[in-house]
């Protein structure tokens, strides 16, 4: 099976490619990359002008719900929904019932992903039995089965002690530990940022600091430990300062990730446009703009390496009571691309080249994936995006299955055109 | 013209009605006052002040809003809510007669919640109407006992009564333009 | 004369909206003193009393506004156990709508209740506390109580002290008495001060006889022994200690000062018995006005409710 991607702009950040080449797929690799290519009996992509073709883009921390949880989201939803997103490949949370601790699961997951057959699903496996941070998991095992990072995301990995010996332990097998930065005494019942807004609406705040005091710990155990150590959904610019000292005395074993939310939104969402909206309800928190500037400094001065989205479904009803009760979370999958160019790229804060190296390269680097780049002889794992085409957000429309977003409506500048698994076509914008 | 009372014929028309109360209760043992918010406390009190001056004896007088018992709260959309203010009979109206006082008979649904307002307040021994302008079309069988001046009207003029106390000048004007409710 | 058909909190009144209600209620406080005390306004107008949290003042107060202005009226006191077993707002409401009830009052534990409420639901509601957010009956109760002694709101210096973080009555209170003119102190331990306190436009202080020093009206909070645990005060003696309204700190109020105090009062704890039933103390007024404000605010509720029909 022959597919020539015809016109495009092949943005390849790890090739150090940036211009219109064609790119030849056949039984599943990528051939060819090269100007003027012959049809020669392949089927042919024509890319319209302004298109980019892409190493197709991954997102490190997605919850896909199954087993357990399937009311949310299900492997099979989840994945249609990441290509819809223009992901290839997600790394999905342990936290499902039961949690991720044990191969069996892993097994089951990996499963479900091949039946679904769209985007590759890399399991995250948890630190500790039921991510209760008593009993170290076997990560071994674990690993062996397939998983690609560990975590207890959900919650922060316990203790200072099983933190250290995780980063020893999984550092002995290749592969990063990935943490949910919390104190779980300074968080106590919050449920949204502690500032302004939420003292004002009478909700139980979360400093930033709560966060920053367990990013600084863990930095300190990676040097202690010399393991690879991955802060997840960072969202306080106190922990971005502790990132970016560590780079700057020579860390290398320290990266962290942002989701969108974070980069574009601030806590006055809980009062703008309606007051209480669940879905503006997540774990971290929206913060103070100081905070949100600081990520978007961040992502445009290379301490923060991935864009990852967090997406985290929930049920309708789940949502559909006061904020104090409802579940932290918000689906992201097909909203990051969108937010990426308009935020960013089209705002002039980074370039194309820094969008890809913050969904692509750096998260396959992090997570020692494969992909990240399109090389001759690798699977030809696509995302063609039209990054100038006009969305608008609808929530209703969304592939995952659920609807928790508070973008609905937004209109924005970036699309996904196609994506491409394996040399397959698995998801074609339609509306392009 | 539209004036149809000036200052000199209210004056006159208040100190007839006083006059008759007087005849018709022999004397102003047991009477009161209660004036209708808002021009028929200022009527009741010159009333009042006319009664003293041709017996010599004080008559209570209070004031009674009437907007909680109107008949047409709620109904239909009359704008923003009316406002209340205070009601304020500081006497009781057990056994007594009851003077109620107002400015303009019409409908006469106006009379008919001060009449549930005031059986709240006590058991009277009678309730007798004053009023400084009937200008028919009622609704309900009401009649006044005392009337300062006969008006026949249309439904499409207006009757306004302007108060010294209320508008800085004394006057009973008939203009054509529809008459919200009061 | 009220824009929105629900009372959510003073955070959607305009000045002169407060105004309407003060003046509304001073027109209901005259009922009171009726040989019948009731007028029949709300006739067949169904009230519903939906209380999430245990309140008998509160309730009560509503209660008899309700009855005094000829409504029929339902009191549903929300056990802790169906809330526990999973049974969402959302189905407590349809539950309720069987009965098509014009208006909802409601307490409940969780800020932002109420709005969520009037986003499921037909009736209009007022919000009587929700979590640490508003109890505007409260404030207005509050406010006019303060009006009816010193003639006016603006320009007086209103000292509130107390547990600021966890109180709905700070909130509200401080919304309706900045939006009326007035300059408000609050005062408390740091511990128990909310984020960003002074950009609710009040002097925040942690010592009371600053706050207290030539106040028109010193108002106390309830501190809870819960505090002790969560590490926000050490305890309830050290609290009165430091945070206390004894008879030497009211004295540092003008001579006309009057003292309040949304209820229940801890004595002994926020507040001297002695200062709490001395010459200066409104607090039982607080309670009978509560009556005629909450009359006020149905009252002026249930025209809106017509109106939108």
């Amino acid at each position: 099976m022959k597919l020539l991607l015809k016109g495009g702009r092949v943005v390849d950040p790890a090739a150090s490619r940036d211009g219109e080449f064609d790119v030849l797929i056949e039984d599943g690799h990528v051939a060819r990359v090269g100007k003027g290519l012959p049809v020669d009996g392949a089927g042919v992509l024509e890319l319209k002008p302004g298109w980019i073709v892409t190493p197709g883009l991954i997102d490190i921390h997605v919850h896909l719900r199954e087993p357990g949880q399937e009311h949310k989201e299900t492997i099979a939803t989840g994945t249609a929904s990441a290509v819809a997103g223009g992901f290839t490949a997600v790394a999905c949370m342990p936290n499902t019932d039961p949690v991720n601790d044990h191969p069996g699961v892993t097994e089951l997951i990996l499963r479900r992903a091949a039946e679904a057959n769209l985007a590759r699903v890399y399991p995250i496996g948890a630190v500790s039995l039921a991510s209760r941070g008593e009993q170290m998991a076997e990560l071994g095992a674990q690993t062996a089965a397939g998983c690609v990072a560990f975590t207890d995301d959900g919650r922060p990995v316990a203790t200072a002690l099983l933190m250290r010996r995780a980063l020893e332990y999984a550092g002995m097998l290749g592969v990063p530990i990935v943490n949910h930065c919390e104190d779980p005494s300074l968080k106590g019942d919050g449920v949204a940022h502690e500032g302004f807004h939420a003292a004002r609406l009478g909700l139980r705040g979360i400093p930033g600091a709560a966060e920053s005091i367990m990013v600084e710990r863990d930095i300190a155990l990676a040097e202690l430990t010399g393991g690879a150590y991955h802060v997840c959904h960072m969202s306080a610019r106190q922990s971005l300062r502790a990132v970016r000292d560590a780079k700057a005395r020579g860390v290398t074993n320290v990266t962290c990730e942002v989701a969108p939310h974070h980069f574009v939104l601030t806590d006055e969402s809980l009062e703008i446009p309606i007051r209480y909206d669940t879905n503006v309800k997540m774990n971290p928190p929206l913060r103070e703009a100081a905070d949100r500037d600081a990520m978007l400094e961040g992502i445009a001065d290379g301490t923060v390496d991935v864009i990852a989205t967090d997406h985290a479904p929930h049920h309708a009803d789940e949502k559909l009571v006061e904020f104090d009760r409802a579940p932290f979370g918000i689906v992201g999958l097909e909203t990051c691309v969108p937010l990426v160019f308009d935020r960013l790229v089209h705002a002039g804060r980074i370039g194309v080249r820094r969008a890809i190296e913050l969904l692509s390269v750096n998260p396959a680097r992090v997570f020692r994936l494969p992909g990240g780049s399109i090389a001759e002889g690798a699977a030809a794992d696509i995302t063609i995006l039209a990054p100038d085409a006009a969305v608008t957000i609808r929530a209703r429309e969304l592939r995952s299955k659920s609807k928790n977003t508070p973008f609905d409506g937004w209109q924005l500048k970036g699309a996904v055109a196609a994506t491409i698994v394996g040399g397959r076509v698995v998801y074609r914008n339609e509306a392009l | 013209m539209p004036q149809v009372m000036d200052a000199d014929r209210m004056a006159r028309a208040l100190t007839r009605i006083a006059h008759e109360i007087v005849e018709r209760n022999r004397g102003t043992s047991e009477l009161a006052l209660v004036g209708i918010r808002t021009r028929g406390v200022p009527l009741a009190r010159r009333i009042a002040h006319a009664l003293k001056h041709i017996t010599g004896e004080d008559v209570p007088t209070g004031t009674l809003d009437i907007t909680l018992y109107r008949d047409d709260l709620m109904r239909h959309a009359v704008g923003p809510q009316p406002v209340v203010r205070r009601t304020d009979i500081a006497f009781s109206i057990d056994d007594r007669r009851i003077l109620l006082v107002d400015d303009v008979l019409y409908t006469g649904r106006t009379i008919r919640s001060a009449l549930d307002a005031l059986i709240d307040f006590g058991r009277p021994r009678s309730i007798q109407l004053i009023v400084l302008v009937d200008r028919g079309h009622r609704e309900l069988p009401i009649k006044a006992d005392y009337v300062g001046k006969n008006l026949p009207t249309s439904t499409r003029q207006s009757v306004q009564v302007r108060l010294q106390e209320i508008d800085g000048e004394d006057e009973v004007r008939l203009d054509d333009a529809p008459q919200e409710a009061a | 004369m009220l824009k929105s058909r629900h009372l959510l909190g003073i955070a959607d009144l305009a000045p002169e909206e407060i105004a309407a209600i003060l003046d509304t209620a001073e027109a209901m406080t005259e009922i009171a003193a009726r040989p019948i005390k009731k007028v029949p306004t709300l006739r067949g107008r169904t009230v519903v009393n939906l209380f999430f949290e245990p309140s008998t003042r509160t309730r009560t107060s509503f209660e008899v506004a309700e009855k005094r202005l000829s409504a029929d009226t339902l009191s549903v006191a929300v056990a802790q156990s169906s809330v526990t077993k999973g049974e969402t707002l959302l189905d407590t409401v349809r539950n309720l709508e069987a009965m098509a009830p014009d208006m909802i009052v409601m307490r409940h534990a969780s800020s932002g209740a109420p709005h969520l409420l009037a986003r499921l639901c037909r009736s209009a509601i007022i919000n009587a506390g929700d979590g640490m957010h508003e109890h505007p009956t409260q404030a207005l109760l509050d406010a006019f109580t303060i009006r009816a002694h010193k003639g006016r709101l603006d320009g007086l210096k209103v000292a509130i002290v107390g547990d600021l973080l966890h109180s709905r009555v700070l909130r509200s209170n401080v919304q309706l008495l900045n939006k009326m003119g007035a300059e408000v102190w609050a005062c408390g331990p740091p511990t128990l001060m909310p984020a960003d306190l002074p950009r609710f436009g009040v002097r925040a202080t942690t010592a009371i006889d600053e706050a207290v020093d030539g106040a028109d009206v010193v108002m106390m909070l309830r501190i809870q022994h819960e505090r002790m645990h969560g590490h926000f005060i050490p305890s309830t003696r050290e609290y009165f200690t430091l945070f206390g309204l004894t008879p030497a700190r009211a004295a540092r109020a003008k001579p006309d000062v009057i003292i309040m105090h949304p209820g229940p009062m801890n004595r002994g704890v926020e507040i001297d018995s002695d200062v709490a039933d001395g010459p200066y103390s409104v607090i039982l007024e607080q309670v009978a006005n509560g009556v005629a404000v909450r009359m006020a605010v149905l009252y002026l509720l249930a025209g809106q409710d017509a109106v939108t029909d």
